[in-house]
């Protein structure tokens, strides 16, 4: 007994203080709690808006325990959902439209804990309540427009090269070039391979009489990144619209390649949410108005008839013009890039053939004026007016960059003199948001009560409790002394279960919960096929020390290939599954490793602790 | 104290032909429900719409159908949580067109289709909770759920994949670690104690939902401990016994693994127990399974795992571990 070593002591020890520290945060509960934000630069949360908040609470005679202004954000808390939800409502009313009010469950964690990383685990949806959407990008219409743009660019090297009497179609199979003769036809298949040879394969087709064909496709690489920009562009765009919302820990994150999902915590009424997520987005290329100093025509009032009043997000003016040049259905790519000149951050902007023309005939007038761009988001909104559903739209313009046209430029420019490398590629974001968003479909959608989130995390903790104790008691009646030290082991199973799933931020969702309890209930196998084995080695006459030593060594096998198995169960759910199935088979894997420590070496150490000193041991009390 | 007498040694190999019949009977049969009878598929799998209401006074069944009746929702199907104040009412997504009055056109120039899909969703729970409302003002909504069509298709073929990689997955690192017949033996349990499982469950009648899928995964999980803890056993009886009767040996290691899978069975099945009892409706169902799961899955150890391995003619030469030839050795006087 006395050759156990005693680094596995050291760690067993370790591995416990740590797992009870990590695991301690999941004690305190989250809060309900209303933040309110200020939703424009020119707004600040100060003092007055918490004298605000707080005569607007106690004029209703709303229950709070706290209410404070931190870091740009007032934070009120509650005793309970419905004073939280009272509140929120209340403060919406009150406060006005400068500001974003949104329910948000505080952590009560004390610093100190927090300072070491160990914060408790996000609750799922279902624990909260709140509203999950899953959106389907329309993938195929972006690639769609892509091939266009190609089709268009053909067009352009046609007409370069002087090639007469062919034509461009778009076909299922791909873009089909038919010129009159192999001559042109070579012509332009060198053109292409020059200028778009990274984009685009090009095969020379059939040749009938004079007609001869070339069949251009779009690169499968080319493609796969189109898809991926969509995606991540279209996630980029969610995120901004969600922020708006005010939600507070929203989750916005692809699955798979053409999915994403939204989830926002304590919201109820998804037309809000939906009517934010549905917003269209596009852009204008407008001249700016030399001649009106906007901030003299934002204090008067007075523009010049072919101009209009615009604001940046921060609420700086600009004059522009009316008419467009160029719309975002034009533009074809924007991408972030350090300017080959002198390295300072930069968009490039590529448009199509219309939108080039436009831009040349723009440009060669205008070299040394102003040019800005605008986004132009488009929400929805349906109201009840008479009974009757009125759908119209609400429209925002933004200014999001304003520069001087240097030169005459047509098909490819670029923006510089960027503040930074990130600046550049917020633009180049907004630009490609503006310029493709793909349709997004709403495929599914989830809407879980609050209260229905409190009642099933009573009866998830309920059910791990009455578990726990169940298996505890039957194990101790059963094995008596080793009965202890496996209930003890698996009582620290649960803990470093919850100490890990915390220190990764998993999310806790009640099939989380079921994960947990199945944990409770399969762990104690390794300990029952030890105790077994010892049983069996003391009936067959060894002493009670070589009885250990062998229950263990012999044990050891069936418990690694019976976890070694059921590992690969619980690893392809995490793979397969999607959703609520993979927060079951995460806490499932996690729960069958910690097991195998906590039961096998966990108990081992104990078992040689407690009977490792006394020599004359007659009797085990298994 | 014990649950089994450690000096028993049941003959259960002498049953073999009997127990193998009557699991292969119980295969078909069971098989036999699942695709002839078919599962009452859940929202997760099928798409459409699920509201929950409660209701704060009892309400009757008929008078919630006959409301939604009166609202234009004929085929809504409308469960009770046992009590008279919570309700779950699906609706099918094919019957959106024709509970939805067609939108009224607006001012706003079309958007995307699938924008007035969902939208189209969204109001047919609203609808259902007015159509309640219009005759028992106290109902409201705690839980809405639209999924579309196609994810219901996805996840059944996923929740398919999973387990055909699970089975393939476990035969591998058995194939490996004992012999190709204990694989064999191991597959073939699983796939008796899944179908069993599962035809089980489509008697209840109730819903098979996501937690139900991840719960026959468990099963599959659970089962295959308890045939490897036996094969452990026969491995090591067969490896240092000088000689033997395979059936003895099979007997003999069920005999003496025979507390432990007891043992495990009772622990395991308080912990999920308490998922069906205490757990709430949404862990009933994952619950229910395990406790059936962990029932067959014993059963199929003793009376169906080792009667095919012996079927297959398992031998001590087959697991003696392989020694390595050693022409040195075999040189040497």
């Amino acid at each position: 007994m006395n050759d156990y070593p005693r680094w596995k002591h050291a760690l067993v020890l370790l591995v416990t203080l740590l797992g009870l520290l990590y695991a301690l945060p999941t004690l305190y509960p989250k809060q309900p709690a209303v933040q309110v934000l200020s939703n424009k630069s020119s707004i600040v949360v100060d003092e007055a808006l918490k004298e605000k908040a707080l005569q607007a609470l106690q004029t209703r005679k709303i229950e709070f325990e706290s209410v404070e202004v931190k870091d740009q954000r007032l934070l009120a808390l509650f005793p309970n959902t419905d004073t939280q939800l009272a509140a929120a409502s209340a403060l919406r009313e009150d406060l006005g439209d400068g500001y974003t009010t949104a329910l948000n469950l505080a952590s009560t964690v004390p610093a100190w804990l927090r300072a070491i990383g160990a914060n408790s685990m996000p609750l799922g949806l279902d624990l909260q309540g709140g509203v999950q959407f899953l959106m389907q990008v329309d993938q195929k219409s972006v690639v769609d427009m892509q091939e266009q743009r190609y089709v268009d660019d053909i067009r352009g090297l046609m007409r370069e090269r002087g090639v007469r009497n062919a034509s461009v179609n778009r076909t299922p199979q791909g873009i089909v070039v038919q010129t009159k003769g192999t001559e042109d036809r070579d012509a332009l298949a060198a053109a292409i391979n020059r200028d778009l040879a990274t984009e685009l394969l090009v095969t020379d087709g059939t040749v009938v009489g004079d007609q001869a064909t070339l069949n251009v496709s779009v690169r499968p690489e080319r493609l796969r990144q189109i898809a991926d920009s969509t995606i991540k562009q279209n996630v980029g765009t969610l995120r901004n619209r969600i922020n708006a919302l005010g939600v507070a820990e929203p989750v916005i994150q692809q699955q798979g390649s053409s999915r994403i999902v939204v989830e926002l915590p304590g919201l109820q009424d998804t037309a809000e949410a939906k009517r934010l997520l549905g917003a269209q987005a596009t852009l204008e290329y407008r001249a700016v108005d030399e001649g009106a100093n906007a901030i003299e025509a934002e204090r008067t009032g007075v523009v010049p008839p072919d101009s209009r009043l615009y604001h940046w997000k921060d609420g700086r003016p600009a004059v522009l013009k009316k008419k467009v040049i160029v719309t975002g259905n034009e533009l074809v790519d924007a991408m972030s890039q350090a300017a080959p000149e002198d390295g300072s951050p930069a968009v490039s902007v590529t448009l199509n053939e219309a939108g080039a023309r436009k831009m040349l005939d723009f440009t060669t007038q205008n070299v040394g004026k102003g040019m800005a761009v605008v986004f132009v988001e488009r929400t929805p909104e349906v109201k009840i007016v008479d009974g009757k559903e009125v759908r119209s739209a609400k429209i925002t313009e933004e200014v999001i960059n304003l520069a001087t046209i240097r030169g005459v430029f047509s098909k490819k420019f670029q923006t510089t003199g960027l503040e930074s490398m990130q600046a550049a590629s917020d633009l180049a974001l907004l630009l490609r948001a503006g310029a493709f968003a793909a349709p997004v479909d709403i495929v599914e959608e989830r809407v879980i009560g609050s209260s229905l989130g409190a009642d099933n995390i009573r009866k998830g903790v309920m059910a791990v409790i009455v578990g726990l104790l169940l298996v505890i008691t039957f194990v101790a009646i059963y094995y008596k002394l080793f009965g202890l030290i496996a209930d003890l082991a698996l009582m620290m199973n649960l803990v470093l279960l919850v100490a890990i799933l915390s220190i990764f931020q998993a999310t806790l969702t009640l099939p989380g919960i079921a994960g947990i309890v199945l944990t409770l209930g399969m762990a104690i196998d390794a300990n029952v096929l030890i105790c077994e084995r010892i049983r069996e080695e003391l009936r067959n006459g060894s002493t009670p020390f070589a009885s250990i030593r062998a229950g263990y060594e012999k044990a050891w096998a069936t418990i690694l290939d019976a976890n070694v198995t059921h590992l690969i169960a619980a690893v392809a759910l995490m793979a397969f599954g999607s959703g609520p199935i993979k927060g079951f088979a995460i806490t499932l894997t996690i729960g069958i490793l910690t097991s195998m420590f906590t039961s096998v070496t966990g108990t081992h150490s104990l078992v040689t602790l407690i009977f490792g000193r006394s020599t004359k041991l007659k009797a085990l009390p298994v | 104290m014990e649950l089994f007498n450690p000096n028993s040694n049941i003959d259960f190999m002498r049953w073999r032909k009997v127990s193998l019949v009557v699991s292969c009977i119980l295969m078909l049969a069971a098989a036999a429900i699942i695709f002839g009878r078919g599962l009452n598929y859940g929202l997760d799998f099928t798409g459409g719409t699920l509201v929950e209401v409660t209701y704060e006074r009892g309400v009757d069944v008929g008078e919630v159908r006959s409301a939604l009746a009166s609202g234009g929702f004929d085929n809504a199907v409308v469960q009770t949580y046992g009590g008279t104040n919570d309700f779950a009412i699906r609706i099918a997504n094919e019957e959106h067109g024709v509970a939805t009055p067609a939108p009224a056109e607006a001012s706003v120039p079309a958007a995307s289709a699938g924008e007035e899909g969902s939208q189209a969703a969204d109001r047919v729970a609203k609808r259902v909770v007015a159509a309640l409302q219009a005759q028992r003002p106290d109902a409201k909504a705690t839980r809405s759920s639209f999924v579309g069509p196609q994810i219901g298709e996805e996840l059944r073929s996923d929740g398919l994949i999973a387990v055909i990689f699970v089975i393939a997955g476990i035969s591998i690192y058995l194939w490996i670690r004992f012999e190709w017949r204990f694989a064999v033996s191991a597959v073939a349990s699983e796939i008796h104690d899944t179908l069993l499982t599962v035809a089980a469950f489509a008697l209840t009648g109730r819903e098979f939902d996501l937690p139900a899928l991840a719960a026959v995964l468990s099963v599959v999980g659970y089962s295959i401990n308890d045939k490897i803890v036996v094969f452990d056993r026969v491995r090591e009886i067969f490896r240092s016994s000088r000689k033997g009767e395979p059936s003895e040996i099979l007997n003999r290691s069920i005999n003496s693994t025979m507390s432990r899978t007891i043992m495990t069975g009772v622990t395991t099945a308080l912990a999920v127990g308490t998922l069906y009892f205490l757990g709430g409706p949404a862990l009933e169902n994952f619950g229910l399974i395990m406790l059936i799961g962990i029932f067959i899955g014993i059963l199929s150890s003793i009376f169906f795992a080792n009667p095919v391995l012996l079927l297959l003619g398992v031998s001590k030469q087959d697991l003696m571990p392989v020694t390595k030839d050693d022409p040195e050795l075999a040189r040497r006087p």
